[in-house]
Parts: C-alpha cells; sequence; structure tokens
C-alpha cells in the first residue's frame, strides 16, 4: 500500500469513531473533545490529499480558534452538566434507515460510474501544486476568486460586529449609570 | 504530499530519528538550562546568590527539582474530571515540543556522504505549522482548568482562553507582515531572505507586536494573568502536583524557547552570522544558541522588571492596540513589497512621503477636531 | 493515491453523523458542533474532488467553507450566550417562542 493509502486506513476509522462518540457523549466538553480529534484527522488528510496549506488553515482556525471559542461559551455558561440522550424524534428510526440505505445506494453508483473515471495515479504535487501548495491556491484565490474573497472578509467583519453586539450585556449601561450616581 | 517517501533508504530514516531524538534532548536541556539561568539572572538582579548547590553554580537545581517532584505524590482531586485531568499535562507540553520540527538551527553537516540539515523538517508551510502549535498549546491550559472541578483553575482557564485567542491574532499579524517581506512560507527560504539585513530592522514594529504576543502566548509575567497568584492562587495548575506538575512547568518554558527561537529565526537572522571558515557547521549552531540566549535573557528581563498588568487592561491593549498597529503594519508592509513591482522605485518613495506628510498633516490636526475630555474624574467611554 | 469513492463514502458517513447530531441533541452548542462536523465532511469532499481532478479549485471553496464556518460561530455562539442570558437553558426544544 501506498503511504497515503495507509494513513487513510488508520485515520478514517479514528475520525468516524470521534464523530460518532461525540454524539454519544452526554458531557459536553467530553464531546467538544471528540470534535477537536475528528478535526486533526481531517487535518491529516487533507495533507494526505495534496493541501499542505489547508491542513495548517483546518488547525489554526477549527482547531485552535473555533474549537476554543466551543470550549470557552461551555465553561462560560457552565452547560457542561450531563444531558439526556432518549430519543425524542418521533418515527426517526425508519426513516433513518430508509434515507441511509437512498444514500449508500447514490454512493455506490457514483463509486460504479467513477470507476471509468479513475485518474491514474498522477502526482498531484506535480500537476497543481507547482512551486507549493500556498503558492498555486493564492494564484488562483487573488485572480479568479478575488471578489469572493473581499466579500468574505466583508462577512467575517460583519459577523465579529453582529457578534459583539449580541453578547454585549444590555444591563450594563444602567448599572454604570447607578455606579455613576453613588459617585 | 508525503514528499520524500520514495528517495528515502534505511540511513535517511536513520538520520531522520537521530534528527528527532537529539532535538528532543537538546531542548530538554536548554530548559534545565533556561531554568537556572532565570533563577540566577533573577538572583543577580535582586543581588541575591540565587541557587548554589546542586552542581558547580547550582546548574543542577532544575534536576533536582525534577526528581523531587517526580517523586512527590499526585494527587487527584474529587470533583475532578479524571481523563480529562489526567490528559491536561500531556497536550499542554506536546504542541510545544513538536514546534520545533520546523526551525532550522544551523546550516547542516555531511555525514556519510549526504547532506543533514539541523532542522527536522523543512515544511513547505513552515510558519503556518509555528501557528498551528501556537493555538494548540491553549488546550492544555483550558483543559487543565476545566478538568481540576475547582473554581480558581476554572477562572484561571477562563482567562487564559480569552487572553491567547486575543493575541494570537496579533501574533498572526506579525507573522503575517514576515512572510510577506520574505515572500515565503518556509522557514529556510525565511533565514535565507535575511543575508543582507535582518528582518528584525525593516519589520521592526511586527518583532516588537510579536515578542508582546509572545508574552502573552507563554503566560509569563507580566501577563501571567492565568496563573496569577495574588488573585487566583495558581491559576490554572493550582490542583496539580507532582509529576503532572513538573509537565506543566517544562511545557511552559519549552514554549518559551519556542517563542524565542522563532522569534530568533524570524526577524533576528536565524543562524546567520560571520564565522571563521574551520569547522563551518559549528558556528551557525552557536550563533543560533547566542541568538535565543539573548531574546530569553529579554524575557527574563522584562519579568523582573514589570508588575503584573490588571486583566482587562492586557484585554484592551491586545483587541485596541496591538491588533490595529499590526493590520496597519501588515498594510504598510503589502505597499512596501507590492507597489515597487507596479508603480517603479521612484514612486514608492513619493509614496511614502505623502503617506508620512499625511500623517503629520493629521497628528497637526488632530487636537481641532479632538473631543475634549471635560473633567478630570470622568470615566472615557 | 487514495480511490474518490473510498473517500466519498467516508465524508458521507461523517456528513451523516454531522445531521443526526443536528436532529437529535438538544444542547444548542452540541447542535453547532454538528453543524461544524458537517461543514468539514463537504470539505474532505472538496479536496478530494480538487485531488481527482488535478484543479486547485476545490481547495479554493474549502478555504471558503472555512471562513464562512468561523463566521457562523461567531455569530452562533453569540445568539446562544444570548439565549442563555434572557432563558436560562440552552435547549433547543426550551427555546419555543415562536411556536404557535
Amino acid at each position: 500500500m501506498a503511504p497515503d493509502q495507509i494513513v487513510f486506513w488508520v485515520f478514517a476509522p479514528v475520525s468516524v469513531g470521534s464523530a460518532v462518540a461525540m454524539l454519544f457523549q452526554r458531557n459536553a466538553i467530553h464531546a467538544a473533545l471528540f470534535l477537536i480529534v475528528n478535526f486533526f484527522t481531517l487535518a491529516v488528510f487533507y495533507l494526505v490529499l495534496g493541501a499542505p496549506f489547508l491542513f495548517a488553515v483546518q488547525i489554526i482556525v477549527y482547531a485552535g480558534a473555533i474549537m476554543v471559542l466551543f470550549l470557552f461559551v461551555i465553561m462560560l455558561l457552565g452547560v457542561d452538566r450531563e444531558e439526556s440522550l432518549v430519543e425524542r424524534l418521533r418515527g426517526q428510526r425508519p426513516l433513518a434507515i430508509v434515507l441511509g440505505l437512498g444514500l449508500a445506494a447514490e454512493i455506490f453508483v457514483t463509486a460504479r460510474a467513477s470507476l471509468g473515471l479513475a485518474r491514474g495515479p498522477a502526482n498531484f504535487d506535480e500537476t497543481v501544486n507547482v512551486g507549493g501548495n500556498a503558492q498555486a491556491l493564492s494564484h488562483v484565490l487573488f485572480r479568479d476568486y478575488f471578489l469572493p474573497f473581499e466579500v468574505t472578509s466583508i462577512l467575517l467583519i460583519v459577523a465579529a460586529i453582529a457578534a459583539m453586539v449580541l453578547a454585549q450585556r444590555r444591563e450594563r449601561t444602567t448599572v454604570e449609570a447607578a455606579g455613576e450616581a453613588e459617585v | 504530499m508525503l514528499e520524500a517517501a520514495p528517495e528515502m533508504d534505511w540511513l535517511d530514516w536513520i538520520l531522520l530519528v537521530a534528527r528527532v531524538v537529539v532535538v528532543f534532548f537538546a531542548v530538554l536541556i536548554s530548559v534545565m538550562l533556561l531554568i537556572w539561568m532565570e533563577r540566577k539572572v533573577a538572583a543577580d538582579m535582586q543581588t541575591r546568590m540565587g541557587p548554589m548547590r546542586a552542581g558547580p553554580r547550582g546548574v543542577l537545581i532544575t534536576l533536582a527539582d525534577g526528581i523531587k517532584l517526580f517523586f512527590k505524590e499526585g494527587i487527584t482531586p474529587t470533583l475532578a474530571d479524571r481523563p480529562v485531568y489526567l490528559l491536561a499535562p500531556v497536550i499542554a507540553m506536546i504542541p510545544a515540543f513538536l514546534a520545533f520540527a520546523v526551525i532550522p538551527f544551523g546550516t547542516g553537516v555531511t555525514l556519510f556522504g549526504r547532506h543533514v540539515p539541523f532542522q527536522i523538517a523543512d515544511l513547505n508551510v513552515g510558519i503556518l505549522w509555528v501557528l498551528a502549535m501556537g493555538s494548540l498549546m491553549v488546550y492544555g491550559i483550558v483543559l487543565a482548568g476545566w478538568s481540576s472541578g475547582s473554581n480558581y483553575p476554572l477562572l484561571g482557564s477562563i482567562r487564559s482562553t480569552a487572553q491567547m485567542i486575543s493575541y494570537e491574532v496579533g501574533m498572526g499579524l506579525a507573522l503575517v507582515a514576515v512572510l510577506m517581506y520574505s515572500g515565503s512560507l518556509q522557514m529556510s527560504q525565511i533565514v535565507a531572505s535575511q543575508d543582507r539585513v535582518w528582518n528584525a530592522i525593516p519589520q521592526f514594529p511586527a518583532f516588537a507586536i510579536y515578542l508582546i504576543a509572545g508574552l502573552a502566548e507563554t503566560n509569563r509575567p507580566p501577563f501571567d494573568l492565568p496563573e496569577a497568584e495574588t488573585e487566583l492562587v495558581a491559576g490554572y495548575f493550582t490542583e496539580y502536583s507532582g509529576i503532572k506538575f513538573a509537565m506543566f512547568y517544562l511545557g511552559e518554558y519549552v514554549n518559551l524557547v519556542v517563542v524565542s527561537s522563532i522569534a530568533v529565526t524570524l526577524f533576528l537572522g536565524g543562524w546567520r552570522g560571520p564565522h571563521p571558515s574551520f569547522v563551518a557547521w559549528l558556528w551557525p549552531l552557536l550563533w543560533f544558541i547566542a541568538k535565543v540566549v539573548a531574546v530569553v535573557y529579554l524575557y527574563i528581563w522584562v519579568r523582573l522588571t514589570l508588575p503584573r498588568i490588571r486583566y482587562d487592561r492586557l484585554m484592551s491593549f491586545g483587541w485596541k492596540f496591538l491588533i490595529p498597529i499590526g493590520l496597519l503594519w501588515v498594510l504598510a508592509t503589502g505597499a512596501v513589497v507590492v507597489l515597487p513591482d507596479v508603480y517603479g522605485k521612484g514612486a514608492l518613495l513619493t509614496g511614502a512621503l505623502i503617506v508620512v506628510g499625511a500623517i503629520l498633516v493629521a497628528s497637526l490636526l488632530w487636537p481641532l477636531i479632538a473631543p475634549r475630555r471635560q473633567s478630570a474624574g470622568e470615566t472615557p467611554q | 493515491m487514495i480511490r474518490l469513492p473510498l473517500v466519498l463514502f467516508f465524508s458521507a458517513v461523517l456528513f451523516s453523523t454531522g445531521v443526526y447530531g443536528v436532529l437529535a441533541r438538544r444542547n444548542a452548542v452540541l447542535v453547532l458542533m454538528s453543524i461544524e462536523l458537517m461543514l468539514n465532511a463537504v470539505n474532505v469532499n472538496l479536496v478530494a474532488f480538487s485531488q481527482f481532478w488535478h484543479d486547485i479549485t476545490g481547495q479554493v471553496f474549502a478555504l471558503f467553507v472555512i471562513a464562512v464556518a468561523a463566521a457562523e460561530v461567531g455569530i452562533g455562539l453569540a445568539i446562544v450566550i444570548l439565549i442563555y442570558r434572557n432563558r436560562e437553558t440552552i435547549n433547543v426544544d426550551e427555546v419555543n417562542l415562536l411556536k404557535w
């Protein structure tokens, strides 16, 4: 087996296992930890799939920022007490089985169809990642997708401001007014 | 992607493993010496003797402390979340060691007819790897604080989360400026681009931002709010003892060495320095070590000089000062890097003069339009 | 080289896990985390297709997805904090003011 296949077969079970384990954790912090493990395995997949830049971004953004934010909120709100896992969705199981079978069939058909499309073991690093993955990515990102890139940056700013406005304490002004009145 | 796979034979693998082992132990020894150095420098600045007994001039004091901690009883609090509680010290330590994988310690040496670089892996995305490992260091602290099942550690870990995420942004901006200026994400290329002048000179604001953010990332005084003893007993590791405490301690100092090494690699020319031509592989290594020691000394000096700052001031300094300056500096670096390509060098000078002039005019006009403070007692909003 | 169908199957499993989490968990933070899982499954697909077609556009889109996910988490968690502040709970079944 090629090294990337070994990596896949080692990390895919870990990844699926951690995702499923996340669902069945009663404790929110434990669930978040399993999700972090999952994100790491996905980062390794990106490395194997010829996207080292995304590997780094995945760790920095997901593992380093987003999940820390989740942990922060869970700890801040103190909502890490146990949660019951009894299912409440009516008729969920039969529906899930039917839909799951449909999805499996669809993937099977896709897989059959894609067998003829196999591109062979041509090296991704030599065809696309010329001069480095980050460079290749930046050429496409800043030429063909420049407008979406800028729009995304606006979206991020709007989101940051919105988060600040939403999470701001409303009663703070009255408390401060009271404090100033005392002074 | 697993790039080196095809051509590597058994000798390459042995050399790789040897490099990993050597770096690991070199880091451990450097931490040992670093703790000794910190205590000695502190003692010197406070006109004390410092540790004197273990080894010549107390060099082995860290070893003695380590042995003591190793044989102490490890206590797990009743309310602790056991698996996470045991995992947290390990998580605090590992990313710090991993960050060393991309740092070039020297040029390299020829062994058995092959070139062996003094670097474990010259990743294409080296600088991002460093950022990634830096962002993972927060987990050890957060999980330690939460899993202890006690209030002071929890407060410490909530503080450290907010602090480290905030200062990571500033640090990231400083690194972005450097990689724009050097034109590469690869550590070896960044060192190579500093053959004329160290990045610390043209990139001085980025250097300053990096050093300050590094102070916050390593939780060192004056930014050691997560473990402020006057407020939080010992912060996130209040409930830890014995070998688990030692791991936190070790991780913290490894982290300091990492931050200093990265500062040296990115801003102070890495292993570059004038050297005689005999034993050519040794001198870069010595230069690197000397520079790291200098940066570490700076950090120790800052620690011993400045008092701990208040938590809200820490946060507002990070968000309202460090990050805006970092953004402006990234903008300026971008202009310096790109504009000469587009308009030629003369236009750059003109542009720089216009910008400087605009800033001067703005600073002259600012008092006219600035809102006046009405009274001294009013708190500014 | 990893066969494309394998990766697709893998990411489908992850995506389904995320869907189940969104539907079945009642802790709002867990629901958000499951959404992240779904977005990541999509990203794996994008990167895998990118490698399959030797076209880096897929990676660019994965990058956009990550950026949008960061914005989404920021807003989502702010809303969760707001709900907690107003209702003292983040159980999504109890947040039913708009239901009648």
